[in-house]
């Protein structure tokens, strides 16, 4: 493994709104050694004034995949978030590092079942694992719970449900909290809790790699819900965002 | 609020020079086996606080400093390097 983690300058070749909020950014990194599906990088901005902000960002792309994406949710007064949704544009250069962090990783070799749960833009390492799954044609099986405040927040929303009509083992939920209008059919509105956990994963008997990407309270709630129905601690990863407590 | 371990992959990378988030650590105070990428991170501009899941104990506490990085590792009896906590 290389000893060091060099900051890598890439260039921004496509940048998509994804819904109102998740802008999707494509870049290109000269250099760029491979990563695994769940992995992120840290990305750097320098103001003139030497002024630093560092922000870390899911990679939405497989390792089959040309290129880095990342999907980048807008803050209201976020920092980094504002300028990365706001001001990027085609040939802008970033500083980033990465690919980092090997624990909240999978590969098709390491098998399944797969119970993803996700909170919001908390789906973009499942888009690089699911993405990796369908590169390499894998049938392990993979449900993914997705909870989102509104319909038009779902994020990859054609992408997952092309993915999920394959019927090759994929099953795709979606929970939605805050929606006033009513909603299409199997789509739930509702927090996620015991009995969606139970519906839409895999049951703990079947042993699934448990993975749960989003905010710090959702995470919290949904591992907890996951334990208390039955899957073992140690065997539910989490990824949690958000600020943290000091100053960012 | 906190976020996980896997967070601070990047510091931990500059500190280490490897990729330390599959790595094992035992906690001093409850003796508990965790992933670093498994710890509870706090963090900020400075640094970042790792806690045990368990006990809430501070673990491993990475200051940045002028000339460097501070590392205080009081809280941990041994860190190993571990394979991906995948299957067992």
């Amino acid at each position: 493994m290389a000893s060091s983690i060099p900051w890598r300058t890439g260039e921004v070749k496509e940048v998509v709104w994804e819904t109102p909020r998740v802008k999707s950014i494509m870049l290109a990194v000269p250099g760029w050694p491979g990563h695994l599906a769940g992995q992120h990088v840290d990305l750097r901005l320098t103001a003139e004034n030497g002024y630093q902000a560092q922000r870390s960002y899911s990679l939405a792309t497989p390792p089959e995949q040309q290129g880095i994406a990342l999907a980048v949710e807008r803050l209201r007064d976020g920092e980094v978030s504002t300028f990365l949704t706001d001001e990027l544009r085609p040939g802008d250069q970033l500083e980033l590092r990465g690919p980092l962090g090997g624990y909240f990783t999978w590969e098709v070799k390491q098998g399944g079942p797969l119970a993803l749960v996700s909170g919001g833009s908390g789906v973009v390492p499942f888009m690089a694992m699911i993405r990796h799954r369908a590169a390499r044609a894998s049938d392990v099986p993979v449900d993914l719970l997705c909870s989102w405040r509104t319909l038009e927040d779902i994020i990859f929303r054609d992408e997952l449900a092309r993915l999920a009509e394959r019927t090759d083992g994929f099953r795709l939920s979606h929970a939605i909290t805050r929606s006033a209008s009513p909603l299409p059919p199997g789509v739930y509105g509702r927090r996620i809790d015991r009995a969606m956990l139970l519906e839409s994963l895999p049951r703990p008997e079947a042993k699934p790699l448990v993975y749960v990407c989003g905010p710090t309270p959702m995470v919290e709630s949904v591992a907890n819900l996951l334990v208390s129905v039955g899957h073992p601690p140690e065997r539910v990863k989490t990824e949690r965002f958000g600020a943290t407590g000091g100053a960012s | 609020m906190n976020l996980d371990g896997n967070a601070a992959a990047g510091v931990l990378r500059e500190v280490f020079t490897e990729e330390m988030t599959t790595s094992e650590c035992r906690c001093e105070s409850c003796h508990r086996l965790s992933a670093l990428g498994q710890l509870l991170m706090y963090g900020g501009a400075m640094g970042v606080v790792l806690r045990c899941p368990s006990c809430t104990a501070i673990v491993l506490r990475v200051t940045s400093a002028r000339r460097g990085w501070f590392v205080e590792m009081r809280g941990v009896i041994h860190v190993t390097q571990a394979g991906p906590v995948a299957d067992s």
